[in-house]
């Protein structure tokens, strides 16, 4: 801020005494990646927070409105980097929205199963990034890694890389997947119930967190619903919407699985959310796995390059592990999208960041922006 | 669709709702605010929408703008006209029918796009869209930050990117983009600044920037050089 | 002055340690390479996962991740760098102190990779700071990290003490601050700086 030494300072609401503004960030160790928040602190106590974005803005818009349909899908990847899969799959689900492609039976479980295992990873994941904001410097995050590692191995295997994956097209997936994946895919499953109960012993009864998370970042359900949060922090708040449930995407309504709700809507509830979903997804796994059919994974009229849409529009979502995560095309019947829309859950979900840290504990910010588990690259696009 | 716009019409009074088709397989069809709405019109559709107990739309998931530039569009028109000639050493006039090519410009405009679903009725989506009159100074429209929040962002984003001012919103700032840059880049008449000086692996459409950048500095260069060697040359001049 | 390799063995077997000051002082510098905790994009999670149990980044002296810039070694640029965020990148390097290293990480650090059409990113961190080392890829994979790592402990392992060769933090004529390009109107001022970067002329 080169203006702001000779600012005026920020007085307290009353009047009397000046606040100490702090910026946090964009190079601030607990925020995960280039965030910044202007924060104006009276002692210890939040007074106002307002969160700066655009470190990380990338064009992803920009870029994909110049670039053929097919052309984006590995820019897709690049949005919310730890779950590439999910965000190929909104894509492509838009995309087939908007020229009404089938996709093989067989290529929707294959997107449920890697659906699943991002969700998986991302919340482990997450988890250790909240616990490591808390002071836990390395162990759990190590103990997440290790399980995330297991999964990158297996997309690895089946598309050809850890993390950008690039491996869903419009009408079905790239490559089918062998036997061997499958058999492997059942192993590493069985594996992850055995995980997540390690990784909940270390910590549910931990004393530091509990005292920490609990009773802290209250998000009312009215308020959630007003500006449009989703995904596990909508449902930490107690409010039961899950598009995999209503949205009526994929082959979602074969698999029997239960929806946590929260009722404290404190930080914990999103760390115990996050956990119970970990638990549900390895339940979808299961099922899909033991009942996934054969059958091509392309459908054999889907066409991808030369590829130009009746002119129109379609928006299409999906429950990512952030939230809603949809994609919003319009076509003018040319090769490239005339309007390329990223609907972020992170971004959306950090309107009410203000409002959880008002009147809290600077530190508790720290807490309270992890566990809403963002990631830049989706936010700032 | 028919139904919600007829609900609209009969909450609102004065509200001007038409249903824009969408063409595509998708089905998802918008309707559309009229454009010149006062603020507390679209405002009071919005909270119609948000509160009535059928609809139910509480949950506003996302928001975009569009960009439709002016439009120059050739049409061919067949014209009938009366043309003096000689035929035959006798001056007549004779009709001809000539086809003849008009341009006409179809104005642009700049537009907003909110995708409405129901978190409590689990249906969705309904697409609200708003016009502005123009690209260049009658962009105001009016926010819909106070009946939902989750515009909040969303419309300092389509400010910063597109250059709508949302009348109505409580902080209007840019969003992505540092305070102090002056243009708006996801309008399509957008200029990129030129800094494609190297390009380790030019092609098609980078290699004709880079092309283009070169020249340019080449053509500055010789600029510069001319007036260096004119400089020099006054310079022996005035020693001889 | 280096010692004869063999008479170092030779004297080893009899219980005598003879070294040089240059060797010894680069054996302490290459073996302790802390880093900032600093990331910027996709590369980041692939650092982070560089430092987990499985790739262990603590074998090469490096697992101390720093917050503070003041405090760290090395820079890993892991990601991309958008106009908005370059000066602060600028500025974060100005504040290491020397000796001090910058490893630009994935095809965005080193040229804006995918995203080099975008009207917001940097093309090339190098445009700026010095660069030690580049790693291709996108994002690099764990090994590449390591790779890269090993590069830059065998360049300190080469730096001479004195000398025209000497690294810039024994040279008290070099440069130690960079300007920090300001974000003006429509792009940053100024694009490059020409004391760390020159067009190079390649375009076919």
């Amino acid at each position: 801020m080169r203006e702001g030494w000779n600012r005026p300072p920020v007085m307290k609401p009353d009047g009397e005494g000046e606040l100490l503004e702090v910026a946090m960030g964009p190079h601030h160790p607990s925020t995960h990646g280039v965030f910044r928040m202007d924060v104006a602190l009276d002692g210890e106590r939040v007074i106002r927070l307002k969160p700066v974005f655009g470190y990380l803005h990338r064009n992803h818009e920009k870029i994909a409105e110049g670039m053929s349909y097919l052309g984006s899908m590995p820019f897709t990847d690049r949005l919310d980097y730890l779950c590439p899969l999910t965000n190929n799959w909104a894509y492509a689900l838009a995309v087939e929205k908007l020229t009404g492609q089938e996709v093989p039976e067989r290529a929707e479980y294959l997107r449920v199963i890697l659906g699943e295992l991002t969700r998986v990873q991302n919340h482990a994941s997450s988890i250790g990034f909240l616990i490591q904001e808390m002071g836990a410097s390395g162990t759990p995050l190590m103990y997440a890694f290790k399980a995330r590692e297991k999964i990158l191995d297996l997309f690895e295997e089946l598309t050809g890389a850890r993390m950008m994956c690039n491996y869903m097209r419009f009408g079905g997936c790239r490559v089918d997947a062998s036997a061997a994946w499958l058999d492997a895919t059942r192993k590493v499953v069985a594996g992850l119930p055995g995980f997540v109960d390690e990784f909940e012993r270390l910590l549910r009864t931990n004393e530091i967190l509990m005292a920490r998370t609990q009773g802290v970042g209250i998000l009312r359900p009215e308020l959630a619903v007003n500006a449009g949060v989703t995904g596990p922090m909508l449902r930490a708040s107690g409010v039961n919407y899950d598009i995999r449930k209503v949205g009526g995407y994929g082959v979602y309504n074969r698999f029997k699985f239960r929806v946590p709700l929260g009722d404290h809507w404190d930080v914990y509830d999103r760390y115990m959310i996050r956990m119970l979903e970990m638990r549900e997804s390895i339940k979808i796994l299961e099922q899909a796995l033991k009942d996934i059919p054969g059958g091509p994974v392309m459908d054999a009229k889907a066409k991808l390059r030369g590829f130009r849409p009746k002119p129109g529009e379609a928006y299409g979502r999906i429950e990512s592990p952030k939230g809603e995560l949809g994609f919003y095309l319009i076509s003018d019947g040319g090769p490239n999208p005339y309007r390329y829309r990223v609907r972020p859950p992170s971004l959306i979900n950090l309107t009410i960041l203000e409002d959880m840290c008002l009147g809290q504990n600077v530190a508790d910010v720290v807490l309270i922006f992890g566990s809403v588990d963002i990631i830049l690259g989706e936010v700032d696009r | 669709m028919e139904e919600i716009k007829a609900a609209i019409e009969a909450a609102v009074p004065g509200a001007g709702v038409e249903i824009v088709v969408n063409p595509s397989v998708s089905g998802q069809h918008s309707l559309r605010l009229r454009p010149g709405d006062s603020v507390s019109g679209a405002v009071a559709v919005a909270k119609f929408l948000r509160d009535d107990p059928e609809l139910a739309l509480d949950f506003l998931s996302n928001v975009t703008g569009v960009d439709w530039p002016d439009k120059e569009i050739a049409e061919k028109v067949k014209v009938t006209r009366t043309v003096t000639k000689t035929v035959e050493g006798v001056e007549q006039a004779v009709e001809e029918t000539v086809e003849e090519t008009r341009k006409r410009v179809e104005p642009g405009c700049l537009e907003a796009v909110y995708h409405l679903f129901s978190v409590a009725k689990g249906h969705g989506p309904v697409v609200l869209r708003i016009k502005t009159e123009n690209r260049t100074d009658q962009v105001e429209l009016p926010s819909l930050t106070p009946v939902w929040r989750s515009a909040e962002f969303q419309e300092r984003e389509i400010f910063d990117l597109y250059g709508i001012v949302f009348t109505g919103h409580p902080d209007l700032r840019r969003l992505l983009m540092w305070e102090g840059f002056k243009d708006h880049p996801m309008r399509r008449d957008y200029v990129e600044p030129d800094d494609f000086e190297y390009e380790p692996t030019a092609h098609d459409e980078v290699l004709k920037r880079a092309m283009a950048h070169q020249a340019k500095q080449k053509a500055a260069e010789t600029v510069a050089g001319a007036a260096d060697a004119g400089a020099g040359a006054e310079g022996t001049g005035v020693g001889a | 002055m280096a010692v004869d390799e063999g008479l170092k063995i030779e004297l080893g077997k009899q219980g005598v340690f003879v070294t040089t000051i240059e060797e010894l002082y680069n054996w302490g510098r290459r073996s302790s390479i802390w880093p900032m905790q600093f990331g910027l994009a996709c590369c980041a999670i692939e650092m982070i996962a560089t430092t987990m149990a499985r790739y262990d980044l603590a074998r090469f002296g490096a697992e101390v991740f720093r917050p503070s810039p003041r405090q760290a070694d090395l820079m890993i640029i892991s990601g991309t760098v958008t106009k908005k965020m370059a000066p602060q990148v600028v500025r974060l390097y100005n504040q290491m102190a020397e000796p001090r290293y910058v490893i630009a990480m994935g095809a965005c650090a080193i040229s804006g990779g995918p995203f080099k059409q975008g009207y917001n990113v940097l093309k090339g961190i190098d445009r700026y700071i010095p660069v030690d080392v580049h790693i291709p890829g996108c994002p690099p994979r764990p090994e590449a990290l390591l790779q890269a790592f090993m590069t830059l402990q065998k360049k300190i392992d080469g730096q001479p003490l004195t000398g025209p060769d000497r690294p810039r933090f024994l040279d008290a004529e070099a440069q130690g601050e960079f300007p920090v390009p300001v974000q003006g109107e429509h792009d940053l001022e100024p694009t490059s700086n020409p004391g760390v970067w020159t067009v190079p002329v390649v375009i076919r």
